[in-house]
C-alpha cells in the first residue's frame, strides 16, 4: 500500500492526521457549505449584510417554499426527468446491443466502428450544435423535452458503446461458444445469455448517464426556449437573472438543482465509480 | 441438383439462408438502431458543420455560398485571438487538476474510521451541474460581501472583484474548474491506487525507497493507466469549457473571458444575430484543434487494444 499506512506512523502523525481529514474536508467543500447556510438564512441577512455569519434564524422552510411557489423550478425539474429517464433507457438499450455487436463479432470494419463512436464521444458539442438544432426544428421538436431525449440518446451511445464492449469482453467467451455449438440462435444468445451478465454495467451506465444529461446545459439552451420544456439546469440560470441578490433563493434553488444526481450517487456510489474509473486500472 | 437442397431448409426454407448466414448478419442487425442514431445526430452533423461554415447564413434564409470568406473573417477578429489564448491558458492550468488529483488521492489512500464518506464527499463536486458550480463561485467572489473578495481585502487592503476584472476573470473562473476536475483525477487515482502491487510496494521498501523516490519511480508507472484517462478527460474537458463561462460571465468583461465554445455559441444563437455560417467556422476550429488530441487518444488506445 502507497503511502505508508497511517497506523504504523507515530502517535503524533495519526493524531494530526485525523484532525487533517475533517479539516480539509471543510475547506474543499467551503463553497458547498456557504451555499447550503445561505439557502437557509432569512432575506433580512442578506439585507443586513450577514452574509458568512450565523443565521439569525432558520428560514429553511420559508426560502424552499418560496421557490417552488413564486418560481416554476417543480416545473423545470419535472422536465428533467422527462428527458433524462428515457435517455438513459434509450441509451443504455442501444448500446448493450452495439456493444454485444462490437464485443463477440469479428468482422473487418470492428474496429474502426467501435473507435468511431469512441471519437465521437470526445468531439466539441458546438460542431453539431447548428444542424442538431436545424434538424430538431424542422422534425418539429424545437422547444420538446423529446428533442433533447433524441439527441442525448444518440451522444451518449457513443460513451455508452465504449463501455459495454469492454465489459463484454471481460465475459468469459466460452459461455456463447458452447451455445453456439448447441445452435442457439444469437438472439437469445445476446438476450438469455449475456444481457443477465451485463447487470453490473447496466446499472454503472445508468447512473453515470442519468448525471451526465441532468447536468446538460448547453443543448438545454441549444434545443429549448420556453418555460415547457427548459431542464433545471437552464431554468437555475434563467431565475438567477430574475433574482438579482436574492442569494438565499439562488442557493435554495442550486440545492435543489444538485439533489437528484447526488441522491443517485450515494444510493449507486459503488456502480457510479466503477463506471468512471473504467479503463482506469489495466491498458 | 434438387438433392443440394438440405432436408431442414426443404422444410423451413426461409431459415435457411438466416442459419447460414447469421454470423455474418447478426452483428449489423445489432449494430443498426445504435448506428443509425449516431450517423443521423454525431456523424452527418460534423460534415454539415464543416459545409455550413463555408455559407454565409442566419439560419433561415437563403445559405450564400462564401467559401473561406468566414475562416478569413475569423482571422481578422480579436476576439478570436482572446478565446484561442483563453483556451490555451484553461488547457494548461486545467491539467494541474492531475497533480492536484493525485495528492488528493494518496492524502485519503488510508484506512481509518469513515474514510469512505469522506472519499465520497471529496467527489461531491463532480457530482453537482457546472451550472451550480458557476453560481456557487460567482457567489464566492462577488463583490462587497464574496469570501473571496473578503480575504483579499484583508490581505492586501483592496478588493478584487474577480469576475469583473479582465486580469483575472479567466483565471477566476478555471479555478471553479479545477474543483469538480481535481474531484474526477482523484477517484481515478484512488482506483489505481487500489490495484497496486503490493508485493513491488514492499520490495521496494525492502531496498530503501520510500517518500518521493518511491512514489516515481515504483507507484507512478503503475498509475500509468490511471494518468491516461486523467489526461484525456481533462484536455477534452478543458477545451469543451462552456458552462462556466456562460453562467459566470457570458464570456465579458468586454469579452476577456471568451473561449471558443462559447464565442461559437454567442455568434450563433444570440442578441449578436444569428450568424451560423461564422458559428460553424468557429466549431471547426475548435474541432480541429480537439481532432489533435483525440487522435493522439485513439492511437494509443488503438495500441493497447492490438495488443491486447
Amino acid at each position: 500500500m502507497f503511502p505508508t499506512p497511517i497506523e504504523k506512523a507515530s502517535r503524533f502523525v495519526q493524531v494530526g492526521y485525523k484532525i487533517l481529514l475533517p479539516v480539509a474536508l471543510f475547506l474543499w467543500l467551503l463553497p458547498l457549505i456557504g451555499v447550503a447556510i445561505t439557502s437557509v438564512r432569512p432575506a433580512g441577512d442578506l439585507a443586513a449584510g450577514n452574509y458568512f455569519g450565523i443565521p439569525s434564524a432558520f428560514a429553511g422552510v420559508e426560502n424552499y417554499t418560496a421557490v417552488f411557489r413564486d418560481s416554476p423550478i417543480g416545473w423545470y425539474i419535472l422536465n428533467s426527468f422527462k428527458v433524462t429517464i428515457p435517455t438513459v433507457i434509450g441509451a443504455v438499450a442501444l448500446s448493450c446491443l452495439t456493444g454485444f455487436a462490437l464485443a463477440v463479432y469479428k468482422f473487418k470494419s470492428n474496429l474502426v466502428l467501435f473507435f468511431l463512436f469512441v471519437a465521437g464521444n470526445f468531439i466539441p458539442f458546438q460542431i453539431l450544435m447548428v444542424p442538431v438544432r436545424d434538424m430538431t426544428l424542422r422534425a418539429g421538436l424545437y422547444d420538446t423535452t423529446m428533442g433533447l431525449v433524441l439527441f442525448h440518446v444518440a451522444f451518449q451511445t457513443g460513451f455508452c458503446t465504449l463501455f459495454m464492449r469492454n465489459f463484454i469482453k471481460g465475459l468469459p467467451f466460452a459461455l456463447i461458444e458452447s451455445a453456439r455449438v448447441e445452435g442457439v440462435s444469437e438472439w437469445r444468445i445476446f438476450r438469455h445469455i449475456v444481457l443477465p451478465l451485463m447487470r453490473p454495467a447496466i446499472a454503472a451506465l445508468s447512473v453515470l448517464v442519468f448525471t451526465f444529461v441532468w447536468n446538460d446545459y448547453f443543448w438545454a439552451t441549444v434545443l429549448v426556449q420556453g418555460q415547457h420544456a427548459m431542464p433545471v439546469t437552464a431554468g437555475l440560470y434563467s431565475l438567477n437573472g430574475q433574482w438579482v441578490a436574492a442569494w438565499h433563493l439562488v442557493s435554495a434553488g442550486s440545492i435543489v438543482a444538485a439533489l437528484p444526481p447526488v441522491a443517485m450517487f450515494f444510493l449507486m456510489q459503488r456502480h457510479f465509480i466503477a463506471g468512471l474509473t473504467l479503463g482506469a486500472t489495466k491498458g | 441438383m434438387s438433392n443440394a437442397v438440405s432436408p431442414q431448409s426443404s422444410v423451413r426454407p426461409s431459415s435457411g439462408f438466416w442459419k447460414k448466414n447469421q454470423q455474418t448478419l447478426a452483428p449489423w442487425l445489432f449494430l443498426a438502431p445504435g448506428m443509425l442514431m449516431f450517423v443521423i445526430y454525431v456523424l452527418v452533423p460534423i460534415f454539415q458543420s464543416i459545409w455550413i461554415s463555408f455559407h454565409d447564413w442566419d439560419g433561415l434564409g437563403e445559405q450564400v455560398w462564401i467559401g473561406f470568406g468566414n475562416y478569413a473573417e475569423l482571422l481578422d477578429d480579436d476576439t478570436f485571438y482572446v478565446a484561442l489564448k483563453n483556451n490555451l491558458i484553461w488547457l494548461v492550468l486545467y491539467l494541474l487538476s492531475i497533480p492536484a488529483g493525485l495528492a488528493a488521492a494518496l492524502f485519503l489512500n488510508q484506512t481509518v474510521a469513515g474514510i469512505r464518506l469522506y472519499k465520497s464527499l471529496f467527489f461531491f463536486p463532480f457530482v453537482i451541474s457546472q451550472v451550480v458550480v458557476g453560481l456557487m463561485f460567482t457567489w464566492f467572489y462577488a463583490p462587497d460581501f464574496g469570501l473571496f473578495s473578503k480575504l483579499t481585502e484583508w490581505l492586501t487592503g483592496e478588493q478584487i472583484a474577480v469576475l469583473a476584472d479582465e486580469r483575472f476573470v479567466t483565471y477566476g473562473i478555471i479555478v471553479a474548474g479545477l474543483w469538480p476536475q481535481t474531484a474526477y483525477c482523484m477517484i481515478l487515482y484512488l482506483t489505481g491506487l487500489n490495484n497496486i502491487n503490493p508485493e513491488q510496494v514492499e520490495a521496494a521498501r525492502m531496498d530503501g525507497a520510500k517518500g518521493f523516490k518511491l512514489l516515481w519511480n515504483i507507484i507512478l508507472p503503475q498509475l500509468g493507466p490511471a494518468t491516461f484517462i486523467a489526461m484525456v478527460v481533462t484536455v477534452i474537458g478543458s477545451l469543451r469549457s462552456f458552462d462556466l463561462v456562460s453562467v459566470m460571465t457570458a464570456g465579458g468583461p468586454y469579452g476577456s473571458s471568451q473561449v471558443l465554445s462559447y464565442f461559437m455559441y454567442e455568434q450563433a444563437l444570440s442578441e449578436y444575430g444569428f450568424r451560423m455560417g461564422y458559428g460553424a467556422a468557429i466549431a471547426v476550429v475548435l474541432f480541429l484543434i480537439m481532432m489533435v488530441f483525440i487522435s493522439l487518444f485513439i492511437v494509443r488506445m488503438l495500441r493497447q487494444e492490438r495488443n491486447a
